[in-house]
């Protein structure tokens, strides 16, 4: 029995992943907070609690994300990209485009059969497309973040949004519910903005099927049939999309290991 | 693998692409650089090609844009077309 | 000959009215959701300050009427209707014969034109889709910091240090704003660095069209006296900045009305 951990400490959430042999033995996810080192160790403990595992039972642990450098337990760390190609590959075999829509970033990955980035793009200066957006978005429409989605779907006749600009975006919708425009088609509306947006950042990689869609937007199913609408393929979606990452780093740790071994 | 650096706001793509297949870590582009963007640096597969810093990534619009009008120049100086511009 | 240029903004419509040639009167109001009708209002606002001094003139008596700006299309009863890039060089020109490099930064755009040594049009770059580099930055800091827009200029001259700014996204820039008043930074050093982070955006449009003396600041923002420093310090050039900044669109504008009606 082999055991090794990925863990993952992104800028909003932090999230550790066991991996016994090629199974995923436990994970954690937690608020990164203001102290990564302090989070590392904590959801590395919550993940080997529910495991039933001590820190020495883990024979190799790699470190991912915004945070990566700050793991003191980790003996090697690797750039979110890989880790997230490698880790979709393992859930989707036949995935070779990915979209992460993150808190605050987005990032588009095209991999090869074994996880190996071949082309990547992200954008983290700007706020339209990610979950900030969408954050905004429902404080100023007053609903629920978790409804976002499925109320887009029953819209009738969608809004024209002309900006992705959280800021400009903002001021159109306040126009649009001052004249008593429904809710549910200024949210297809937004949908249709962000997904133009996040369709260009594919477009510079290059998009080949499949096409899977990871980090914390892929739950709302708005966005995500908008994006496959443009992209013109169906998107795989994990059950758990944010620990794609801590599920990469854990594989990167097994390989490792197996190295290190020989 | 081909790495875009830089970002898409509402004015327009502004990327700084570089094929680490291609890059040899000659250091050629990192010397040429007037504003200090780039390094020589291991990728994930151990690697070392060039990239650019942390720190600049979002401000490649800002400052590289000015380079075009230079004739020495981080696309220029790489004899193997690793390296180039979006615009 | 009696003209008129109108400028519709994306907040504010301007309109400036031309005899002879002469600047006689200018009038600024909110666009509000019809453009058409802001038109027409801020034109005969302007006639009415005619009217006191004398001169009656209607709307359908004047001789050309030329509107620019983001709702140009909407005002049907001008005769012509040219791009507010046009318009702005036209303007900035007529101010400041030897200006080359004109920079307009409205409320929800920011653009920069590169004129030739005739005052043509060369090259621009526009922005009208990102509200960092705009007005709009200016007043969601503004409104977190907690002091109004016009109060910028002055409170950031008095700036020890700037407090840096590393993002240019208007919502995450934000967040560093919250930040740094929980940290009681003062604000003037705040403020300083909003205006740092303005002029970086502006100063990376500059040089994608290139940069060529003189430079003139046009547009609402151009009223912050801590914007024209902090480009001018970006730039290691001094800005000419117009007196009634946000009307050079309108002015060019009404120009362009003049010579239309054979008053060159």
């Amino acid at each position: 029995m082999v055991l090794v951990a990925g863990v993952d400490i992104g800028s909003l959430t932090a999230k550790a992943l066991i991996l016994e042999d090629s199974k995923i033995r436990a994970y954690a996810i937690i608020p990164t907070g203001v102290d990564s080192e302090e989070t590392s160790k904590k959801v590395m403990n919550i993940a080997l609690e529910k495991a039933e595992l001590r820190l020495e039972d883990i024979e190799y642990v790699v470190s991912t994300g915004y945070g990566r450098v700050v793991v003191p337990f980790a003996n090697k760390n690797i750039t979110e990209i890989s880790c997230h190609a490698k880790g979709a590959v393992f859930l989707f075999p036949s995935v070779r485009t990915i979209l992460d829509m993150g808190g605050q970033d987005c990032k588009a990955i095209r991999c090869d059969a074994s996880g190996k980035v071949l082309n990547f793009a992200m954008n983290d200066k700007c706020a339209a497309g990610t979950g900030r957006f969408f954050e905004i978005m429902a404080e100023t429409m007053e609903l629920p973040l978790e409804e976002l989605g499925r109320l887009s779907l029953e819209a009738t006749d969608a809004a024209k949004i002309s900006s992705a600009c959280v800021v400009f975006a903002k001021s159109e919708v306040l126009t649009l519910l001052r004249r008593g425009v429904d809710k549910k088609n200024i949210l297809a509306g937004i949908n249709e903005a962000v997904a133009l947006r996040v369709f260009a950042l594919l477009n510079r990689v290059g998009i080949e099927k499949d096409f899977a869609i990871t980090g914390g937007i892929a739950k709302n199913i708005g966005v995500v049939r908008k994006v496959e609408e443009k992209v013109g393929l169906r998107a795989l979606i994990a059950e758990e999309p944010q620990i794609v990452g801590a599920l990469g780093a854990a594989l990167f740790a097994k390989e490792a290991l197996e190295q290190v071994k020989k | 693998m081909i790495i875009h650096y830089g970002y898409a706001d509402g004015s327009g793509e502004y990327y700084l692409i570089v094929d680490t297949d291609k890059c040899d870590g000659c250091g050629r582009c990192v010397e040429v650089c007037p504003n200090d963007i780039l390094e020589l640096a291991p990728d994930d597969y151990g690697k070392v090609v060039v990239r650019v810093k942390d720190e600049f990534v979002n401000s490649i619009g800002y400052i590289c844009p000015a380079c075009k009008r230079r004739d020495e120049r981080c696309e220029n100086v790489c004899e193997h077309a690793a390296i180039s511009y979006s615009w | 000959m009696i003209v008129a240029g109108v400028d519709i903004g994306s907040l504010t419509v301007k309109a400036v009215i031309l005899r002879d040639n002469e600047v006689v009167a200018t009038s600024t109001l909110i666009t509000g959701d019809d453009a058409a009708t802001a038109a027409k209002t801020a034109i005969n606002e302007a006639l009415k300050s005619l009217a006191e001094r004398g001169m009656s003139v209607t709307l359908d008596s004047l001789d050309y009427i030329v509107a620019t700006g983001v709702g140009r299309k909407e005002v049907t009863f001008a005769h012509e209707e040219k791009t507010d890039v046009r318009c702005d060089a036209v303007g900035a020109r007529h101010i400041f014969p030897s200006v080359r490099t004109v920079v307009d930064i409205g409320a929800e755009s920011c653009k920069v034109i590169r004129l030739s040594k005739k005052g043509r049009v060369e090259d621009f770059t526009a922005n009208d889709k990102c509200a960092s580099g705009t007005g709009m930055f200016l007043d969601v800091l503004a409104k977190v910091i907690g002091v109004g827009v016009e109060k910028l200029g002055e409170l950031s001259l008095k700036a020890k240090k700037p407090a840096k700014i590393s993002s240019m996204c208007t919502v995450f820039a934000e967040s560093e704003v919250i930040s740094y008043i929980h940290r009681k930074v003062p604000i003037e050093n705040i403020i300083a660095g909003v205006h740092e982070s303005i002029a970086n955006r502006i100063f990376g449009m500059m040089n994608r069209v290139g940069v060529e003396k003189d430079i003139a600041l046009v547009g609402g923002v151009a009223r912050n006296v801590g914007v024209v420093k902090a480009l001018e310090a970006k730039v290691g050039e001094s800005i000419l900045v117009p007196e009634g900044p946000q009307l050079i669109g309108a002015l060019g504008a009404a120009l362009i009305a003049a010579e239309a009606c054979g008053t060159a």
